[in-house]
C-alpha cells in the first residue's frame, strides 16, 4: 500500500497485516478461555483498580489481539487480582490467569533479551 | 571385636546415609533466615524441646495422627517406626550387657545372633530373646500390612494411593525384604545352634529339620546386610527421607519456625518430611474434575526436586483441605504461595496510584470486600443489622470495592499484597475506629494475619454473635432447615466454626452434615486457583450442593460472598449469608414484639 | 373412531397447534395448570413489533379453541404410563386420560432475576424486571419509583440471564432485546421528559421490522444505547440507584444514577417443562430446553415415539415463531397418527 511518501509520526492505525499478534498466540494457547471474550466489558465495569486508574481489562485484551504494542507491564501490576471479574464474566474467561500469563509473557521475553 | 565381611555393606550404607543427612541439614540450616536461626538458638535449651520430644515421640513413632485417621494404617505405621526403634535400643543393650563395654560398633546390635552363639553371658537373656523376637513379630506384621496395603488399599481407608518415583519404589521393596531376611538370617542361624525365642527358635527348628540352614544362614545374613545398605542409601532420595526430617521439623516448628511467604530451609524441611502417604489425595476436589497430578503429594515432591511447576503451584484452590489431613502438618498452602511467589512478577511499587483522601470517624468500620459488592443482599443486610444495633460505623468501601491484598498473596505477589496492605491499614487506623468488621472470610484472614492491626478485626459472624449476646439485637427462631456451608478462609483458614453455628441454631434449625467443620468443601469458586476452566468449577460447585441437598435444606446458609456467589449459579435452593438469615430474624423479632405489644 | 391428542399447556403454542388438530378431526384435550388459557399472552400489554395489543393475538388464539377442544384446568399431571401406541395420562384429581399422541406445549418461565443478586432485584425496591414493567403497563398505572416519584432516568439492562455463564445459561433469549426496545418506547410515550437507556452487548435485531423498531426508538423516541454490559448496581440513600458498566466504545467505565433499573429477563424452561421432559424420559439440551430429534428437519420431534413439543420448552421464541412452530407441530402429530412414520419419510396408513 502506498502511504503517498508522507511519513507519519505516530502510527495511527493498527496494520493489522503487519502487527505481531505472538502475546495473543501464547495465551490463547496457554488460557483457551482467552477467546471467548465478547467485549461486553463487564470486567472493566467491576473492576477494583479501575475505580482508581485508567487500567482497562477489556480494552487491554482487545490491543492484545490486535496485536497492538503497548506498555503491559505497567498496565497489569495495577491489577489487585480481586476476582471480581472472573466472578462477573458472562463468557467464563479465566481472567486473573491470562493477567498471570501475560505476566510470563513479560518475564520470558525479559530473560530473551 | 565381631567382624565379617557381611557387615561391609551395611556399614558403607550407614556411612553413606549420616553423610547425606550432615551435608542436606547444614544446607538448610545455612538457607534458614536469620529470624529462624535465632528461634532455634533461643529455644533449643529450654522446656519448648520437651515438648517437641513428646511431639516426636506421639507423631514420629506412634504415628497418632493416623491411627485416629484409620486403624489398620495407624498400626502398619507405628508397628514399623515404634517396632524398629525399640528393636534397635533393645539390640543396643543387650550387646552391651554382652560385651559389658559402653562402646560396640554400629553393626554389633544388628548381626548379633550371627556373632554369638552363647548367650549364657548375658543377664536375663531369655528376657531379650523374647523382647527381641517379640518387636521383630511386630514389624514383621506391620510389613505384611504394608505388602498388602500396596494391593488393597481401599481397607486402609485410602481410595487412592501415590504414584511412586523409582527411588520410592527402591526404599519401599528394600524395606519390605529387610525384616524378613533378618527373620530367616536369625532363625537358619538359630535352627544351626539350636537357640532364639518363640518366634527365631522355633522356626529354626523347623528351618533345620527340613533346610540345609549351615550353608543357607551366611548368604542370607549377606542378604539383610545388602538390603540394610540399599535402604539407607535410597532413603534420602526418597520418600523415607521423611523419617529423620520428620523428627527435625517437629522440633524446629515447636520453636515458632514456619514457612513464612519466601522458599527457605525450613520449607526445604518441610517439603522433605512429606512421607507420600497419600493420605491428601483422597480429599483433593480436583481429582474428579481435572489434574491427578497436583495434589499436595505431587507439588511437595516437585519442590523437592526444585522444580518450578507453574501448573502444579498454580492449580489449586487453597482450600487447605490437604493440609487438614496431613498427618506431619505440612503447610502445603503456605509452600504454595512461595512457589508462586518464584513464579510471578512482584512489584511493591504498583499501588502507589492510589492516593489517600480523608476518612470520617467512627467507632466501628465495616468493610465489605470486593465481592461482597457482588452481592449486595450482603451489604445492605449488614448495614441494617448495623442500624438496628445503633452502631455508630463508617462503611469503608461503600462507594466501590479495594482489595484488601488477600488474593495477590495467594497468587504469591507478596510484595505488592503488603503494599496494598499498608495503604488500607492507614486508610483504616484514621477513623479512629475501635473494631473493624467485614463481610469477606477472604478479607478477614489477611486482617489477621497481615494487617498486625492495633484495633480488634473481626468476620461479621462474630460481631453479630457479639451484637446478640450484648442484647443489641435480638433474634426469633424461624425453625427453617438450614445447612451452614464453612467457607475454606473462614473455618480452616482463621479456625472459626462456633460463631456462625451459634448464630444459626439461634435462627433456625441447624442441621449437622456429615462433611463439616474442617472437614467442609470448597464451593469451587476459590480464589487460590488460577487454572480450573468456569466448567471445571462449576463441577465441583454442582458436587457440593448436590450434597447439601441430600439434607434437604430450605436454606443453604454460608458466611461468604464468594460462595454465595458462586453456589448461586446453581440449585434451586436458597442460598444466603448468615448476615441475610439474622435479619430476616430481626424483623421478625419485631413484628412479635408489636403483635404483643397489640395485644397487651 | 378419531384419535385423541392431549396437548400439555395452554399457552399460545398449545392453543393454536390444539386449534389445527381439532381443525384436522382429532380429539384434542389440553391440559392447563392454570385457570385460564392463554399462559404468557396474558402478561404482555402489546407485543412487538409492531405494539399491537397482546388481547388481539389472544382473541384469535381463542378463536380457535371451538367445541372440539377439550380443556381441563388446574392440571396436575402425576403420571404418563405408556402402553404400545397409546398413552394414559394420570391427573392428581385421580382422572385418566388415554392419548395416541402427547403433545408438550409447557413453555417458558422468565429468569429469576434474583439469581444476579449483583443487580439488585429484590434487594433494591428500584430495580424491576421487563414483566414487572408490563404489569405496570397493564395494570394502567403510571410509572412511579417506589417513592411514588416520576423517573427522571431509566434504564433497561439487556441479556439478564441471558448469555450468561454465571447465569448458567450461555444461550441468546432472542426477544429481550426487542422487547427492551419495545418498552424503552413505551416509556417514553408515557413520560416523554424522562431520559431512557439501554445498556446492551449486542443488539440482536433479527427479526422482521425489529430494526426499524430500533431506529424508531433512536429517531422519535430520542432512547440511549449504551454498550455496555452492567457489572453490579448499587443503592444511593434517596432509593435511585447506580449502575456501573463500562462504555466499551468510550473505552471508559461508566457510572449512572437512574431513578429505575428495568431488568430484561430472559428465557428458562419452565418448571413443567422440566417434570414432564423428566417423567416422559426425554432428552434435554444442555441448556435444559427439550431436545428435538434434528434441530433442522424435527424440530417438533422427541426422542420419544408419539411426543411432540411446540413453542418454547424447545428454544426461545417469538410469538409470530411460536404460532408457526405451533402449525409445525399440529402437522407433524397429525402425519405421525395417519401412520407416516417421521424419521425413515415412509407411510403405513392405518386402516380407518
Amino acid at each position: 500500500m502506498k502511504d503517498f511518501g508522507y511519513t507519519i509520526n505516530k502510527d495511527r492505525q493498527i496494520n493489522f497485516d503487519r502487527t505481531d499478534k505472538w502475546i495473543y498466540e501464547y495465551l490463547k494457547k496457554h488460557e483457551p478461555s482467552f477467546k471467548l471474550c465478547i467485549g461486553c466489558g463487564t470486567c472493566t465495569a467491576t473492576c477494583s483498580s479501575g475505580n482508581f486508574t485508567d487500567f482497562n481489562l477489556r480494552r487491554l485484551f482487545t490491543l492484545i489481539h490486535r496485536g497492538y504494542k503497548l506498555d503491559m507491564k505497567d498496565e497489569i501490576t495495577k491489577c489487585m487480582l480481586c476476582g471480581k471479574c472472573i466472578m462477573v464474566c458472562p463468557r467464563g474467561v479465566n481472567t486473573r490467569n491470562i493477567i498471570l500469563k501475560i505476566n510470563e509473557v513479560i518475564e520470558n521475553r525479559k530473560r530473551k533479551k | 571385636m565381631n567382624f565379617d565381611p557381611f557387615v561391609i555393606p551395611f556399614l558403607t550404607g550407614l556411612s553413606f546415609l549420616c553423610a547425606v543427612l550432615i551435608f542436606k541439614y547444614a544446607k538448610w540450616f545455612i538457607k534458614l533466615s536469620r529470624e529462624h536461626k535465632f528461634k532455634l538458638l533461643k529455644w533449643i535449651f529450654s522446656h519448648k524441646i520437651i515438648l517437641a520430644l513428646k511431639e516426636i515421640f506421639l507423631e514420629s513413632l506412634l504415628h497418632r495422627k493416623i491411627f485416629r485417621r484409620n486403624f489398620v494404617l495407624g498400626y502398619m505405621h507405628a508397628s514399623i517406626a515404634l517396632g524398629w526403634l525399640l528393636l534397635i535400643i533393645a539390640g543396643n543393650l543387650e550387646t552391651k550387657l554382652h560385651s559389658s563395654k559402653f562402646f560396640n560398633m554400629p553393626y554389633d546390635p544388628v548381626f548379633l545372633k550371627f556373632f554369638v552363639h552363647e548367650r549364657s553371658g548375658i543377664p536375663i537373656a531369655a528376657f531379650y530373646t523374647f523382647v527381641m523376637d517379640f518387636l521383630l513379630l511386630i514389624i514383621l506384621i506391620g510389613i505384611g500390612l504394608a505388602v498388602f496395603k500396596r494391593f488393597r488399599s481401599m481397607l486402609f481407608g485410602l481410595k487412592r494411593t501415590t504414584r511412586l518415583k523409582s527411588f520410592d519404589k527402591i526404599a519401599r521393596y528394600s524395606i519390605w525384604l529387610i525384616f524378613p531376611l533378618r527373620f530367616l538370617a536369625e532363625s537358619f542361624t538359630s535352627g544351626q545352634y539350636n537357640t532364639g525365642g518363640f518366634l527365631t527358635g522355633t522356626a529354626g527348628h523347623f528351618f533345620a529339620a527340613v533346610l540345609p540352614v549351615d550353608y543357607l544362614s551366611y548368604p542370607v545374613w549377606w542378604g539383610y546386610s545388602i538390603m540394610l545398605c540399599m535402604f539407607f542409601i535410597a532413603l534420602p532420595f526418597s520418600r523415607y527421607m521423611h523419617i529423620p526430617t520428620e523428627v527435625a521439623l517437629i522440633m524446629l516448628r515447636n520453636f515458632g519456625i514456619k514457612t513464612n511467604k519466601i522458599y527457605d530451609g525450613i520449607t526445604e524441611f518441610e517439603v522433605n518430611s512429606c512421607p507420600r502417604c497419600g493420605i491428601c489425595i483422597d480429599v483433593c476436589q480436583l481429582n474428579e474434575v481435572q489434574a491427578s497430578d497436583i495434589q499436595a503429594v505431587y507439588f511437595i515432591q516437585s519442590s523437592r526436586e526444585n522444580k518450578k511447576d507453574e501448573r502444579k503451584a498454580f492449580n489449586c484452590l487453597l482450600c487447605g483441605r490437604c493440609e487438614n489431613v496431613c498427618p506431619v502438618g505440612i503447610e502445603v498452602n503456605a509452600i504454595r504461595i512461595t512457589k508462586r511467589k518464584q513464579l510471578v512478577f512482584d512489584n511493591k511499587n504498583a499501588f502507589n496510584f492510589l492516593t489517600n483522601g480523608s476518612t470520617e470517624k467512627a467507632d466501628v468500620i465495616y468493610y465489605a470486600g470486593c465481592m461482597t459488592h457482588l452481592t449486595p443482599a450482603v451489604k445492605s443486610s449488614m448495614c441494617r443489622i448495623l442500624d438496628e444495633a445503633n452502631v455508630n460505623y463508617l462503611f469503608l468501601d461503600k462507594d466501590g470495592s479495594v482489595c484488601c491484598g488477600r488474593p495477590l498473596l495467594m497468587a504469591g505477589k507478596i510484595e505488592a499484597a503488603l503494599s496494598l496492605v499498608e495503604k488500607n491499614k492507614k486508610k483504616i487506623l484514621e477513623s479512629g475506629a475501635k473494631t473493624l468488621v467485614t463481610s469477606c472470610p477472604i478479607c478477614y484472614k489477611i486482617f489477621r494475619e497481615e494487617y498486625k492491626l492495633p484495633i480488634e478485626a473481626l468476620h461479621h459472624s462474630q460481631y453479630i454473635l457479639r451484637l446478640v449476646r450484648e442484647k443489641k439485637i435480638t433474634l426469633s427462631n424461624s425453625q427453617q432447615c438450614v445447612v451452614y456451608h464453612d467457607p475454606c478462609e473462614l473455618g480452616r483458614g482463621c479456625g472459626i466454626y462456633d460463631e456462625p453455628r451459634e448464630i444459626l441454631s439461634r435462627t433456625s434449625q441447624l442441621v449437622p452434615m456429615k462433611n463439616e467443620k474442617n472437614n467442609s468443601w470448597c464451593c469451587g469458586g476459590s480464589l487460590g486457583d488460577f487454572k480450573l476452566s468456569a466448567e471445571q468449577k462449576s463441577e465441583i460447585t454442582r458436587d457440593v450442593l448436590m450434597e447439601f441437598m441430600a439434607y434437604s435444606p430450605e436454606i443453604i446458609a454460608t458466611a461468604c460472598p464468594l460462595c454465595k456467589k458462586t453456589f448461586a449459579k446453581y440449585g434451586n435452593a436458597k442460598i444466603q449469608d448468615i448476615a441475610e438469615i439474622v435479619l430476616a430474624s430481626i424483623l421478625k423479632e419485631k413484628v412479635t414484639e408489636k403483635k404483643v405489644e397489640v395485644l397487651q | 373412531m378419531s384419535k385423541n391428542v392431549i396437548v400439555i399447556g395452554g399457552g399460545i403454542a398449545g392453543m393454536e397447534s390444539s386449534a389445527y388438530l381439532a381443525a384436522m378431526g382429532y380429539n384434542v384435550t389440553i391440559l392447563e395448570k392454570e385457570g385460564k388459557l392463554g399462559g404468557h399472552l396474558l402478561k404482555w400489554e402489546r407485543l412487538f413489533p409492531t405494539k399491537r395489543h397482546g388481547k388481539e393475538v389472544l382473541e384469535f388464539l381463542s378463536q380457535g379453541i371451538s367445541e372440539h377442544v377439550s380443556i381441563i384446568y388446574h392440571a396436575d399431571i402425576e403420571n404418563i404410563e405408556r402402553k404400545d401406541q397409546v398413552f394414559n395420562v394420570h391427573l392428581s384429581k385421580g382422572t385418566s386420560l388415554k392419548a395416541d399422541a402427547v403433545l408438550i406445549a409447557t413453555g417458558y418461565e422468565t429468569f429469576d432475576a434474583r439469581k444476579k443478586e449483583e443487580y439488585g432485584y429484590g434487594i433494591y425496591d428500584n430495580v424491576i424486571t421487563s414483566p414487572d414493567l408490563e404489569e405496570i403497563f397493564l395494570s394502567g398505572k403510571g410509572i412511579r419509583t417506589a417513592s411514588g416519584k416520576v423517573p427522571q432516568r431509566i434504564g433497561l439492562v439487556h441479556c439478564v440471564g441471558s448469555r450468561d455463564e454465571k447465569a448458567g445459561n450461555i444461550y441468546c433469549s432472542k426477544v429481550c432485546c426487542v422487547t427492551g426496545v419495545k418498552q424503552a418506547i413505551e416509556i417514553k410515550e408515557k413520560l416523554s421528559q424522562t431520559e431512557v437507556y439501554c445498556f446492551y452487548m449486542d443488539m440482536r435485531m433479527y427479526g422482521f421490522h425489529f430494526e426499524e423498531l430500533y431506529k424508531e426508538a433512536q429517531e422519535k423516541w430520542g432512547v440511549y444505547f449504551i454498550r455496555g454490559r452492567l457489572s453490579e448496581s448499587c443503592e444511593n440513600a434517596d432509593g435511585t440507584i447506580v449502575v456501573k458498566v463500562e462504555d466499551t466504545l468510550a473505552g471508559k467505565p461508566l457510572k449512572m444514577t437512574v431513578d429505575l433499573l428495568v431488568l430484561l429477563v430472559g428465557f428458562v424452561p419452565s418448571e413443567g417443562t422440566r417434570k414432564i421432559g423428566e417423567l416422559l424420559g426425554l432428552s434435554f439440551n444442555s441448556n435444559r430446553f427439550i431436545k428435538s430429534a434434528d434441530e433442522h428437519t424435527m424440530s417438533n420431534v422427541s426422542s420419544e415415539p408419539g411426543i411432540f413439543m411446540a413453542g418454547t420448552c424447545t428454544s426461545p421464541r417469538t410469538i409470530a415463531n411460536t404460532i408457526m412452530d405451533a402449525r409445525s407441530a399440529a402437522a407433524t402429530v397429525a402425519s405421525y397418527l395417519e401412520g407416516y412414520n417421521i424419521e425413515k419419510r415412509t407411510i403405513h396408513r392405518n386402516l380407518k
